[in-house]
């Protein structure tokens, strides 16, 4: 419930944020540039209050500049594809049976590497939690860890996607 | 996903830190991109590499392309404390661990293997801008290594044993053969020169193989527990060396020795090995072999002597006769006095390999490394070393009379030593040798191989079969066994255990170890008290040893034919 009010309030966000870069493409003016900023700012707020991002996301950002603009994006990119992968495996692993526990572990920690590399607090916490299950053996822990480790996958998923198109427009914003 | 930067081999500027050359290895594509943005940012030079295996062939290709290794711990083609043993062995660079994974025994695990640092994910910048101190720290060390090694022997060795390599050029083929021969070559000139400390060279004391073996019968005197640098170079007694030398060296040392520990029961299946004595004239000549519970005072004994180091410490004092292969082969055949002479001369290993070293530079220089040439070249391919082996192997050992006499004493123990891994195949191999040479009769060998097969966990299972039927072989006719591949190298480290084995052994050792691992020799070798390492065969080859990775060893102890040998078997 909570996290569908969180959507809603960052649904809300991007819906703004929607709305700001129309009115850009009418007439770019500095309010409308500082107010997709802002947007953009409030969003990453949103992430991190939520406990999507954490705070070393910020470092990503510093990362990037002018000599790798998209930095971020491709770093982003690159998480989409390897975890996408080690997702597929995952599930995999676990409707085969006999259940590999060894293997899931592994990939487990491969994808726990992953998502901290964009520093993804939850869906990396989320990672321990099915380690442990794992390490125990128990099938049924490993589901629902697993169950609960997609969804806050999924989400960050949207949110990056968000954030990432904002931060884009406000770029774009910014150079004209 | 290789990406070289490029220009990297200009070394640091004097705007040090900036410009450091770092060298990342992670599988995972995001980290890499991350963190080689962000060492970008410190102003570093950096390279990154998806595989253990391109990171490796990056470091030998350019021995100083790089001041510091960044690795991560789960690496799928190999092991990121694998890694990390052996760029910090055959390198030297300081390697730094990283892992999401925190745990304590993780961390301590790198420790243990070397790694200067254990950066938990997600890293951070901070982190990383204070990599150099690393790099720093071990400058400061290498310089005060550099000073000492302009010790005769080292020098000694290291020219006869380029001499001697540069004939036997290792078939192995790989252009980093010659390039390695080179570059050791060019290492051994700077490691004399004592370059300017201050240079960006990494300057090092070279590890030969007689001081390792003085090193190795050091610590045996003194007693492993005991063990201290400042008690070992008092009775090293090598001018220029200094205690950071021998502190450096006896951690690597150590960590070599619990490794063989721990591969201890792998090798029991060498032990058993107890290669039937060359009957005649080999085993006359070197009449050294006593009764396996003689060892002791061979220097191989000493090593022996130890129960924790085990295969260690044995396989280290094969080592230090590793430098008499080459004249294993020819001692069989004329230095027999020399060979007897060592014998007696247990104790002192020393001055026994001082003898074969002198017989080997004249005699056996040419037969022995003629052996050795043959040998090594299968040794380098370490791909092919199975056929290789066979082939080259026996050869040399044919011809020479007492050699042929060993047959595969320890058909265990060369299974063993195959079985463990390539790395360990050298010091396998001197295990085997040792015990060989030890083995007075191949009753003793048998007893010793057994045990030490029990060490020696076959890693490779590729030579576990080949191993289970030549361990009943005590193979005199050692050309039979050079067919197979495995066989062959077993046969080798049987046959070499003896006199002629020695002078085969290294090879087959080598090879063996190449192909897997090469923990288990050197356990096996802990059972078996090489008495004497008679075999100047087994001399060369000992220099590999023990520590996991031989490769390495042999950069510090061997000459550079058998750093090849080493590198390339290493990582096949």
């Amino acid at each position: 419930m909570a996290r569908r009010m969180l959507d809603a309030s960052n649904q809300g966000l991007l819906l703004q944020f929607w709305l700001a870069t129309s009115s850009l493409s009418k007439g770019k003016t500095r309010m409308d540039r500082n107010r997709l900023q802002h947007q953009a700012a409030s969003m990453r707020r949103s992430l991190f209050d939520q406990g999507y991002l954490d705070e070393p996301f910020i470092q990503l950002e510093e990362l990037q500049d002018d000599a790798s603009p998209n930095f971020v994006q491709e770093i982003v990119t690159l998480f989409y594809t390897d975890s996408a992968r080690l997702i597929q495996n995952i599930e995999h692993a676990l409707n085969s049976r006999p259940i590999d526990f060894d293997k899931l572990d592994d990939y487990m920690h491969q994808f726990k590497g992953s998502s901290s590399s964009i520093r993804a607090k939850k869906v990396t916490n989320e990672c321990t939690v099915f380690r442990e299950y794992c390490s125990a053996e128990n099938a049924e822990g490993c589901m629902r860890s697993f169950q609960q480790v997609k969804q806050d996958y999924a989400i960050l998923r949207r949110k990056l996607e968000v954030y990432l198109q904002m931060v884009r427009q406000a770029a774009v914003s910014q150079k004209a | 996903m290789v990406l070289l930067e490029s220009g990297f081999s200009s070394p640091r500027n004097d705007v040090f830190p900036a410009g450091l050359r770092v060298l990342v290895v992670d599988d995972d594509p995001t980290w890499l991109k991350i963190l080689e943005k962000m060492l970008k940012k410190c102003s570093y030079e950096v390279t990154t590499c998806g595989l253990a295996r391109d990171a490796l062939n990056l470091l030998r290709e350019k021995k100083d392309g790089y001041d510091i290794v960044i690795s991560d711990v789960n690496m799928p083609d190999m092991d990121g404390f694998k890694l990390l043993e052996h760029v910090g062995l055959e390198m030297d660079l300081p390697v730094i661990m990283m892992s999401v994974d925190g745990e304590t025994s993780r961390v301590m695990k790198g420790v243990q293997h070397g790694a200067c640092d254990y950066l938990l994910k997600p890293i951070r910048m901070k982190e990383l801008r204070n990599i150099w101190q690393h790099v720093f720290r071990k400058k400061i060390h290498e310089v005060r290594d550099i000073e000492s090694l302009e010790g005769i022997e080292s020098i000694q060795m290291t020219r006869s044993g380029c001499d001697l390599f540069d004939d036997g050029h290792f078939l192995g083929g790989d252009d980093t053969t010659s390039g390695r021969k080179r570059k050791d070559a060019d290492n051994k000139h700077e490691d004399r020169d004592l370059s300017d400390p201050s240079s960006t060279k990494k300057a090092r004391v070279i590890w030969t193989v007689d001081l390792h073996q003085k090193f190795v019968k050091a610590v045996n005197q003194i007693g492993f527990d005991k063990v201290g640098p400042k008690k070992i170079l008092d009775l090293m007694n090598i001018p220029r060396l200094t205690r950071e030398n021998v502190a450096s060296h006896l951690q690597k040392y150590r960590l070599y020795l619990s490794r063989l520990q721990k591969e201890s029961d792998i090798k029991n299946s060498f032990i058993g090995m107890k290669h039937s004595d060359p009957p005649n004239n080999s085993t006359a000549s070197f009449g050294l072999h006593k009764p396996s519970n003689t060892m002791p005072d061979d220097v191989l004994n000493g090593t022996y002597s130890f129960p924790m180091n085990n295969s260690l410490v044995q396989t280290v004092d094969v080592k230090g006769q590793g430098d008499r292969h080459g004249i294993a082969s020819v001692p069989v055949a004329e230095p027999k006095g020399a060979l007897s002479k060592d014998i007696p001369d247990s104790h002192k290993t020393k001055s026994s390999q001082m003898s074969f070293d002198h017989s080997l530079g004249s005699a056996a220089s040419g037969v022995s490394f003629a052996s050795f040439g043959s040998t090594t070249p299968a040794r380098y391919s370490w791909t092919e070393i199975p056929e290789i082996q066979s082939k080259v192997e026996y050869e040399p050992v044919q011809p020479e009379n007492g050699f042929n006499q060993l047959p595969l004493p320890e058909p265990s123990m060369i299974e063993k030593e195959v079985n463990r891994s390539r790395t360990e195949v050298k010091p396998l191999f001197d295990e085997y040798r040792s015990n060989l040479v030890g083995h007075s009769s191949p009753a003793d060998l048998v007893d010793l191989f057994p045990v030490q097969s029990k060490n020696q966990t076959l890693k490779n299972q590729v030579f576990d079969p080949i191993f289970a039927t030549k361990s009943s072989i005590k193979t005199k006719d050692i050309s039979q066994n050079c067919l197979a591949d495995s066989e062959f190298a077993q046969r080798n480290l049987n046959a070499t255990g003896r006199e002629v084995t020695l002078a085969s052994l290294p090879e087959d050792l080598q090879i063996f170890w190449l192909q897997g691992d090469g923990y288990p020799m050197n356990i096996a070798l802990q059972n078996f008290d090489f008495p004497e390492y008679n075999d100047p065969a087994l001399i060369d080859e000992t220099p590999f040893y023990s520590y996991d990775a031989p490769r390495l060893d042999h950069e510090h102890f061997f000459d550079p034919t058998e750093y090849y040998a080493i590198d390339q078997g290493l990582f096949v």
